[in-house]
């Protein structure tokens, strides 16, 4: 059991409290800012993991008029939380090393902080061109500007890769992100619990069992609701098929941008098998419609899911050998993109990715939700921290999720699969769950009427997103695609 | 190293060869919840209080049992099945929602489109039966992507159908637009949509798109792409599946008809051929 303590800091205090933790070897999270009831001052969250025991602890921090100082030079991964929070909350951090605005576009402006109480108008637009960094160096007629997207090349999701090049070389890369902002964490404001799981499984279509699950227990903890042990070890099953489908995906989209044609024909069909399998257990392809406070909805159609998975099997097994012993492949990826171990703790990485930098982290054994615990799990971690380090997690993880899918099927208890669940006012709870890109955390707060006050999404990508542009500075036009594609992005999960 | 080449050829054909015939790969999928009002039960706000995208909402302020149920705000998730107490709204597997006219997608006594079915022949004297596709994502959460990423996997193969993904809207005939319009993407979009020749064609594929859904309106998005472009076909469905938008697909080009009208599939009763999507396969 993950303890979470609570504690207050006074934003005098949170300096020398952040580089404590930061000397320690803890890692903080996230910070968000949040509206509570009565009088709706904005109030800050920091989200810390202690390096020592398993214990999460928050910092809750009331300014009442104080200045906050920023943190981000103690712990850079902080920089983009905190200007998220300055965009949508209007809490100005104290000599932030980068005040620009992360969320909302240049040239947007919000009347009113956009999370503030009250439905908010539109946002008012006229586009504006985002500042560059200078580039030291070459002089700089020499140096030439590509902006790449919204609209890009093929089918994929929106945002605009900006590239500072010389030839083959790239300066400096700076990703626009954040054209699908939706203001998702409004959205569930007012919202009963039961329809926010709805939307939570359309934060990041891909990512759904895990938006859902970290979602749900979140309002669990809040209630002090415990789900009975089926719906726990089904919630396992559903989160391991969706890891599956989405790491063949993963190798599929690889394989193209190496050009390994038949290797991404393959990887793609049996992401489509997975996909195929998804619908026959939940009637869904993305496993939805399923996940809710206290359980789940229905019984998932389990009678052909282990004589499926048999068929899978093997074909899924020999594809990844296959990837591993493809030289032309291989070239591509080793040494491509590299991120050192301390690059990818200080600015956050998660998932599959720090562990391809050798950082062994992953939730499900060190803050075991649903039923990690009696399912443990054998991380996979990679030292060198290149492309091919990436692919090797991921195929590793694919092995360990179809023997958890086996292990449920063998041992899932028999009984009810939801528990009463019934919202309780003025309460909040945190939940996370490791999603198939990493870590995700959701914090809730209920308000008067155990409706949804505040939702906060850190995502995988979020965390990601901010990681990858460093190993694309001073890196190669011909790597891009091979390195982005390396890291498996996401940008509705990051932009929300 | 492995002979991929050979590895391939040994593998077989993969793709399916539907809609033609055999399997169009959604076993199990669910998709809009049908509606049957004469089972519905006077004073009961059930299904209207758990749909979020509120797809289900009372047709008249008289308070009466009068339901209006919008399939292009149907989010397929269930919720209405599970709380109607009287079996009024039942999961089917009814997803080929694609349709010429946003009213089409209302529940109602039957109907027809006669403006649909100039359209269609317009467009097939235009295109023939080929079709290029510039897809722009405009706030999407990426279900929708990672469906039409799924038209070019060896089971569904798009290519063999003659419909093609574009890089550049100066080659698109079509402009397949996903999510409910951010904000920042309402500008691209439109210059995408300028730089198209014409004719041209436009697409609102999942219920973001259509109406808003779920993730639309509020601060940073509009409440789907009616605002802003002329849209020929809606295709509503959360996200719909790839046999859904290869429906549409056809369907824009003539070479399938609209299924839903009024806001219905045709019954097996009243429908002998088993068309796509109508079926439980």
């Amino acid at each position: 059991m993950t303890r979470v303590l609570l504690e207050d800091v006074a934003p005098f205090e949170l300096q020398r409290r952040c580089q404590m933790a930061v000397d320690a070897g803890d890692r903080l999270q996230m910070v968000y800012a949040w509206y509570p009831p009565p009088s709706n001052e904005p109030e800050l969250r920091y989200l810390v993991r202690a390096n020592a025991g398993r214990s999460l602890i928050i910092w809750r921090c009331r300014p009442n008029g104080y200045a906050v100082p920023s943190l981000a030079p103690i712990a850079p991964l902080l920089s983009w939380h905190e200007r998220e929070v300055t965009d949508l909350c209007g809490v100005h951090f104290e000599d932030s090393p980068q005040p620009d605005p992360l969320v909302l576009l240049p040239g947007a402006h919000a009347a009113s902080p956009p999370l503030s109480p009250g439905e908010k108008p539109a946002l008012n637009y006229v586009p504006e061109q985002s500042r560059i960094p200078e580039v030291a160096g070459p002089s700089e007629q020499d140096v030439q500007l590509l902006p790449f997207g919204p609209i890009r090349a093929d089918v994929v999701e929106s945002a605009q890769f900006k590239f500072l090049y010389i030839g083959e070389a790239i300066l400096h890369y700076h990703p626009q992100l954040f054209f699908k902002h939706r203001g998702m964490e409004k959205r569930f404001e007012g919202l009963t619990p039961e329809l926010g799981s709805v939307l939570a499984e359309r934060v990041s279509a891909v990512g759904g069992v895990a938006h859902a699950l970290a979602y749900c227990q979140a309002l669990e903890v809040a209630a002090g609701c415990e789900p009975p042990p089926r719906a726990r070890w089904l919630r396992v099953l559903l989160a391991e098929l969706e890891r599956l489908y989405n790491h063949l995906h993963y190798l599929g989209h690889l394989s193209h941008t190496t050009t390994l044609k038949v290797g991404e024909a393959e990887g793609k069909l049996l992401e489509e098998r997975l996909k195929q399998v998804n619908s026959m257990v939940s009637g869904s392809r993305f496993l939805r419609s399923l996940l809710v406070p206290g359980g789940l909805r229905r019984e998932p159609a389990l009678a052909d899911l282990e004589a499926a998975l048999a068929r899978l099997t093997m074909p899924i097994q020999r594809y990844g050998q296959m990837l591993e012993a493809s030289t032309t492949h291989l070239d591509r990826l080793i040494t491509t993109g590299v991120l050192d171990r301390k690059l990818a703790f200080d600015q956050g990485a998660t998932g599959p990715i720090e562990r391809a930098s050798g950082l062994d982290r992953d939730l499900r054994r060190d803050q075991p939700y649903a039923a990690y615990d009696e399912l443990p799990v054998q991380v996979a971690v990679r030292e060198a921290g290149d492309a091919h380090a990436r692919q090797q997690v991921r195929i590793a993880e694919i092995d360990q999720s179809l023997d958890l899918v086996r292990r449920v099927l063998q041992g899932l208890p028999d009984g009810p699969i939801r528990a009463d669940y019934a919202p309780v006012a003025l309460s909040e709870g945190l939940g996370w769950a490791e999603s198939p890109r990493g870590t995700l955390y959701y914090a809730v707060h209920t308000s008067y009427d155990g409706r949804l006050a505040r939702v906060k999404i850190k995502s995988p990508s979020f965390s990601n997103w901010r990681a990858f542009p460093f190993t694309v500075h001073d890196s190669n036009m011909m790597d891009y695609a091979i390195n982005e594609a390396s890291f498996g992005l996401t940008i509705a999960g990051c932009d929300r | 190293m492995p002979l991929w080449t050979l590895f391939g050829l040994q593998q077989g054909k993969a793709s399916t060869s539907w809609p033609k015939s055999g399997d169009d790969g959604q076993g199990g999928v669910l998709g809009m919840p049908r509606f049957a009002p004469e089972l519905c039960q006077s004073g009961c706000e059930e299904c209207v209080n758990a749909c979020l995208p509120g797809a289900i909402t009372f047709a008249g302020a008289d308070g009466g049992a009068r339901l209006k149920v919008d399939y292009g705000r149907c989010v397929v998730c269930q919720m209405c099945v599970e709380v109607c107490p009287t079996g009024a709204f039942t999961s089917s597997s009814d997803w080929a929602f694609g349709v010429r006219s946003r009213e089409d997608l209302l529940w109602a006594q039957a109907q027809t489109s006669a403006e649909g079915e100039r359209l269609s022949k317009e467009i097939r004297r235009v295109f023939g039966r080929s079709l290029h596709v510039r897809h722009v994502d405009a706030g999407s959460c990426n279900g929708c992507e990672s469906e039409l990423q799924a038209l070019n996997n060896p089971f569904y193969n798009l290519h063999r159908l003659g419909v093609f993904f574009t890089p550049s809207p100066r080659f698109a005939d079509l402009l397949l637009v996903t999510g409910p319009i951010t904000y920042a993407m309402r500008g691209p979009l439109r210059e995408a949509y300028l730089a198209m020749p014409e004719p041209r064609f436009v697409m609102a594929v999942g219920t973001c798109a259509v109406s808003g859904g779920t993730n639309g309106g509020g601060y940073a998005c509009q409440d789907g792409l009616d605002a802003d472009l002329g849209v020929d076909i809606y295709l509503p469905g959360c996200p719909p599946n790839p046999a859904a938008i290869i429906h549409a697909l056809l369907m824009l080009v003539g070479r399938m008809s609209q299924r839903v009208r009024g806001g219905r599939l045709p019954g097996p009763e009243n429908d002998g051929s088993k068309g796509p999507g109508a079926s439980g396969v």
